[in-house]
């Protein structure tokens, strides 16, 4: 048994907002519940009263494309996301980084939205769907608002975004379009800890070898997902060659905190990770802007 | 409650269930759908799986509400028209089936990609089918077989692995599926959570949570006040004796006085429900005064350290064990090279993945007082009255938790009955007794059933582990390559109980030379006690753990040497009048040779190379070779019985059943005591069927351990045949003939008094060839080639699924488990946070099968249940060493330490995953 007493699966997002003011605090928004439900049956979080599926909202189990975003319903799964061709082409990051998000079945149920609404500081999706500089539409009583996902983020599992009075109702970030790429990589470990070591995912715009815009989002490196802004910035006006990116690179390890945790990585390892795989992400999100050059 | 509708299996389904329920519990509870299994209700298994739209999702974590109007399918969906699907056609004759637990999970989400791929048109591949069942876990298969199985459903041609064998008998030497997996596969097999009785209660334990403490007080009105809760108990309620214990009788049924590690059982409620007995835990009080906690294996030995039990001679230490042979002092003045390393080996966890679970029945219950009926299927002979105390449980040993529990309840052992059900694995890990005798406390104290399920969490926290170890071991040789001496030091942490341990350390003692002639010989072994949560049998029994320190010197020593480490591991190996360490002189049945030549043939081609580069991943071939003990042996008087009854079918001609109380947790006993009937009495396999485990019907087979089934339950059954078969001859066919053999194992010497320490070994060779990334450190075994001598091939196919299924767990052992406990607390409280291999570590195993049959083994047959399990750690570690340069001394390998060191230079690790302080130095000799 869940512990809740009622479930509600509403088919707007008005009558969503409806019942969670009912509750006034005792009713929890969830998409697949992939990670708040675990939580729940591992004794971590007690039940709340009552549960809002914000999975069935009619409108919002889709994915579609405007002329320069691609706009992704709260309802929408990884797995959907992973499949879906225009995501593929135009944020190839953000079906990397949701490609490895759990197991196939939690992926299947899990959606972006509640990954973004958990918070974590290395949500996998949330990792890929910054860099690409996405936007969270959040309704609640007031209304809706289009806010930039990263400013979401106030610590580990802390969002802006109150679970108990408003739904995160859709994602969209700009497609990429010829001359931008973007790439994902984590690294695990095969032990029992079911988190990543680190998670990084870049987009670069190149135009004529030349690196023109840059956004580089990584986790877990604080409390909230991080971004190597400064290394960002460092390509721009740069040629998207290896040199470059070792800088990048460089520039990020002078920047960042890294921290060894318990049974997961130490501070060394971490480092040599992103030494190791930023050139890479960076190189591949290079290969796919001129690809479509 | 709401009304919710949905289809499942294409029938339309529409109940009134509480909204809180999860798709799991509609499917087993509220319409009896108990083939879709739980295994850890936390989303990290995948065993629940079923499909919601075509789409495989996780039933545990699905709320049942999500599928308010959807179409689901479950493995008892899948038959069509009487016909299995192709999935469980391909399980059934791949052997991918064992305990079966998993099984339902695996093909359904196997299910789920085949309808994906073929609506898609597209061919299922072995990467499609790695990526599908990255997270449905099988403890059992090592996965082999389950990738086979599925190639071949989605239409491929893909005939099932098996490796030669002699030729074939009548039945034995054939490959045959284990008669259970049938319904095994079809979701109708029974484990003891998919029972029900009328009137049945829940019951719950509370766990001390406290490493080491003394009782003041126990509380327990605030719970028995609650509504639906029908008792609870505490010491103060046991009627007989309050402790339990397979060889030493030192762990409390519940603890009175102290409680020693934190899953100690303090009191137990029955209550209307689960979530009733849970609240109630929360409503007992117990005042404790924690005490310090001894959870250091070389400080528990300190002279000033906290007592884990009073009143013991020795202190904390449970047992010095110690062989000795030749003279070591000469042995190493005679070695030319010598070897000296330190390793240690974590504590692990069986992760069976069906959690315990026991239901009892009160002496005299009468179903109708609660308007029912009790399962005829659960019930042999009697489907309307329990005449005695009645266990229904998925047991190693139902004899002595028979026993046991009687002892508890303060009455003669023939008053209580054990009835095992299927078992979701065991491992080792399900023969010490807890939930059997506290659910018969229950039942008898509210005279209704009580079904007593542990949750993942709690199996996790109060099961016996695998002893954690440090290892020194000194290893001497001569020039030409001959060992000379081996002396070493071991301490073991058994942890707060007794257990097993004194018997898994004196093996890891006696094996501690390896599989080879080694004139002179010293090794000293503790067996500690500390506020660890306690440690017992777990497959391999000691000797996975000490191999690893043996065959990683052994391979140092080659280096040393410039010999080729398989030339030199053949220089050393046993052979027919060799004599052990323990001065066993064995005159049989010792295929090492054969198992080491086979390995060599297979993987030394012409192009053979021990280590190469592709950009940055290296790869390595790493060796070992290992052998374990069938039987009990060390002097214990090991013996099974066996009844078989034959008569005659009208219609099909002469049927037998044969009966013994052993137990089938999937390793496929069944299998091999069907064979060793239908041979004796020369009938077809599908004549004979198979009772197990139900201590009112069945003679007493002892304990499921030690690889001893096939060659003692093997034996009795084959006995109990031939004496069928005889009174045959001469009796009249319309009467029953029935038999019975007891089946004693030829007797063994304790250790220190030389002679025959065991009836039989078995031995093996495995080369596995490892891919390290070195960008990474991450290693990943690409592909195995093992030889197992094994006397006699009875069954090659679930022969091979022991072997496929042991080797995967070892690889576990080496890179991915660690029970990690932190002053007495597991840190690994949940699932989510111990991982046994997924198929995606699962690498392509050949296997060789060496057959030197044993004079007295059932058709020349010994025990391999746990010889895979044993060598492959070293065989890992030795390919790590060959490729990076490093020396893994710690298990489970660390890919951040692995790396670290192969940047830095270093040439050796010590630190695994989840250490924190470096191996301690350890004295040879004596104790520190």
């Amino acid at each position: 048994m869940g512990g809740w007493k009622n479930y509600h699966v509403p088919g707007t997002v008005e009558e969503a907002i409806a019942v969670l003011r009912n509750y006034d605090g005792r009713a929890r928004v969830i998409g697949g519940g992939t990670d708040l439900l675990v939580e729940t049956r591992r004794g971590l979080r007690r039940p709340y009263e009552a549960m809002v599926d914000a999975s069935r909202i009619a409108g919002l189990n889709t994915i579609t494309r405007t002329e320069d975003s691609i706009v992704i319903g709260c309802g929408v799964t990884h797995t959907e996301i992973v499949n879906d061709v225009r995501i593929i082409r135009h944020g190839q990051c953000l079906a990397e980084s949701c490609s490895v998000i759990g197991g196939p079945q939690v992926r299947n149920v899990g959606t972006l939205a509640g990954n973004v609404a958990h918070a974590l500081p290395a949500g996998d999706g949330t990792i890929g769907l910054l860099a690409l500089g996405g936007d969270v539409e959040i309704a609640g009583t007031s209304g809706r608002r289009w806010i930039p996902a990263k400013d979401t983020f106030i610590g580990p599992g802390k969002s802006v975004i109150d679970r108990h009075r408003e739904v995160l109702t859709r994602l969209r970030f700009e497609a990429t379009r010829s001359g931008e790429g973007s790439a994902f990589h984590r690294v695990m470990r095969p032990q029992g800890l079911c988190l990543p070591i680190i998670s990084m995912a870049a987009r670069l715009t190149v135009e004529r070898g030349t690196i023109t815009a840059a956004s580089i989002s990584m986790g877990p490196v604080g409390p909230v997902p991080w971004f190597a802004e400064p290394a960002a910035q460092a390509l721009i006006g740069g040629p998207a060659n290896e040199e470059q990116f070792e800088k990048a690179v460089a520039i990020t390890l002078a920047n960042v905190t890294l921290r060894t945790s318990k049974y997961r990585a130490t501070e060394e390892y971490r480092s040599a990770m992103i030494q190791s795989y930023l050139p890479l992400i960076l190189a591949r999100a290079a290969a796919r802007a001129g690809a479509k050059a | 409650m709401s009304r919710l509708q949905m289809t499942v299996n294409d029938t339309p389904v529409d109940i009134e269930v509480p909204q809180s329920r999860y798709l799991s519990e509609v499917l087993r509870e509220d319409l009896r759908l108990t083939g879709t299994k739980i295994g850890c209700a936390e989303a990290e298994c995948g065993i629940c799986t079923v499909l919601v739209n075509g789409t495989a999702v996780v039933s545990c974590v699905f709320p049942a509400f999500k599928a308010q109007g959807a179409s689901v399918e479950t493995i008892e969906g899948l038959p069509r028209d009487g016909k299995l699907h192709a999935l469980q056609q391909a399980f059934l004759q791949h052997g991918a089936v064992q305990c079966g637990f998993c099984t339902p999970g695996l093909i359904m989400t196997a299910k789920g990609l085949l309808d994906r791929k073929d609506a898609a048109g597209e061919i299922v591949t072995e990467g499609d089918v790695r990526t599908a069942l990255k997270d449905t876990y099988c403890r059992c298969t090592g996965y082999q077989s389950v990738i086979n199985a599925i190639l071949q459903a989605s239409g491929q041609d893909v005939s099932p692995y098996l490796p030669e064998t002699r030729s074939a008998g009548l039945a034995v030497g054939k490959a045959q599926p284990n008669p259970n997996a049938l319904d095994k596969i079809m979701g109708s097999a029974r484990f003891s959570d998919d029972y029900r009785f009328p009137g049945m209660l829940y019951a719950r334990t509370k766990r001390a949570g406290v490493p080491h403490a003394r009782i003041r007080s126990i509380d327990t009105s605030a719970a028995r006040d609650l509504d639906g809760v029908h008792a609870v108990l505490t010491h103060e309620d046991v009627p007989g004796r309050n402790a339990h214990g397979v060889v030493s009788v030192d762990w409390p049924v519940l603890c009175a006085r102290k409680v020693r590690y934190v899953g100690d059982a303090v009191a137990i409620v029955a209550a209307e429900s689960q979530e009733i007995a849970a609240a109630a835990l929360d409503l007992i009080h117990v005042d404790y005064e924690e005490l310090p906690a001894v959870t250091d294996v070389i400080l528990a030995t300190a002279p000033d350290a906290p007592l884990v039990h009073e009143k013991r001679p020795d202190g904390n230490l449970l047992k010095h064990i110690k062989v000795k042979k030749g003279d070591i002092d000469s042995g190493f003045a005679d070695a030319d090279v010598v070897v000296d390393q330190t390793y240690r080996t974590p504590t692990t966890e069986h992760l069976f993945l069906e959690p315990e679970c026991s239901i009892a029945v009160p002496a005299g219950f009468d179903p109708a007082s609660f308007g029912g009926h009790c399962d005829a299927l659960a019930v042999r002979g009697e489907t309307a009255r329990h005449g005695k105390t009645t266990i229904y449980v998925g047991s190693q040993i139902p004899y002595i938790d028979r026993d046991q529990a009687a002892a508890t309840l303060g009455v003669e052992s023939d008053a209580v009955r054990v009835v095992a059900t299927l078992m979701g694995g065991g491992f080792g890990g399900k023969e010490d007794i807890a939930g059997q005798i506290h659910a018969a406390l229950l039942a008898e104290a509210t005279q209704r059933p009580v079904k007593m399920l542990y949750s993942r969490q709690e199996s996790m926290l109060v099961h016996p582990k695998r002893h954690s170890t440090i290892i020194r071991i000194r290893t001497g040789a001569t020039d030409d390559g001959k060992l000379t001496a081996v002396q070493a030091t071991l301490y073991g942490d058994g942890g707060a109980y007794a257990s097993l341990s004194e018997k898994v350390l004196t093996r890891a003692t006696t094996h501690a030379t390896g599989p080879y002639n080694v004139p002179n010989v010293k090794v000293d072994c503790f067996a500690v006690y500390t506020n660890n949560v306690p440690c017992g049998a777990f497959r391999g029994f000691g000797v996975t753990q000490s191999c690893f320190a043996v065959e990683s010197n052994m391979d140092m020593l080659a280096e040393k040497l410039g010999l080729d480490p398989i030339e030199f591991r053949r220089i050393n190996a046993l052979d027919v009048g060799s004599e052990t360490s323990t001065g066993q002189v064995l005159r049989e049945s010792v295929g090492l040779k054969e198992c080491i030549d086979k390995v060599e043939r297979d993987v030394r081609g012409e192009d053979f190379r021990w280590s190469w580069n592709e950009g940055h991943r290296r790869f390595a071939w790493g060796m070992a070779v290992g052998y374990k003990n069938t039987g009990l042996g060390g002097g214990a008087p090991d013996k099974a019985t066996a009844e078989v009854e034959a008569w005659e079918d009208p219609g099909k001609g002469l049927m037998a059943e044969v009966r013994i109380s052993s137990a089938e947790m999937g390793q496929g006993l069944p299998a091999v005591l069907v064979a060793c009937v239908a041979e004796e009495l020369g009938i077809p396999t599908e004549h004979v069927s198979v009772l197990l485990g139900d201590t009112d019907y069945c003679p007493d087979g002892g304990p499921t351990t030690a690889s001893r089934q096939t060659y003692l339950s093997g034996n009795a059954a084959r006995l109990a045949a031939k004496d069928v078969s005889q009174q045959l001859a001469t009796a009249n066919t319309a009467a029953r003939i029935k038999a019975r053999h007891e089946y004693w194992a030829p007797k063994t010497m304790p250790l220190g008094k030389g002679g025959d320490m065991h009836v039989a070994f078995g031995f093996c060779a495995q080369a596995v060839l490892c891919e390290i990334d070195m960008r990474t450190g991450e290693v990943s075994v690409r592909k195995v080639v093992a030889a197992h001598d094994v006397g006699r091939a009875i069954n090659p196919l679930t022969l091979e699924g022991q072997i496929e299924g042991g080797i995967v767990m070892c690889i576990g052992y080496t890179l991915t488990e660690h029970y990690i406990q932190e002053e007495g607390k597991p840190w690994t409280n949940v699932m989510a946070r111990y991982k046994t291999p997924s198929i995606t570590h699962a690498p392509r195993i050949v296997s060789h099968i060496v057959e030197h049959s044993t004079t007295d083994g059932p058709y020349g047959a010994k025990g391999v249940g746990e010889l895979p399990s044993i060598p492959t750690s070293a065989a890992i570690t030795n390919a790590i060493c060959r490729a990076t340069g490093v020396r893994v001394r710690s298990l489970p390998v660390d890919q951040d330490t692995l790396l670290r060191a192969i940047r830095s230079g270093a040439s050796e690790v010590e630190l695994a995953w989840g250490d924190r302080a470096p191996i301690p130095t350890i004295l040879l000799g004596g104790q520190q």
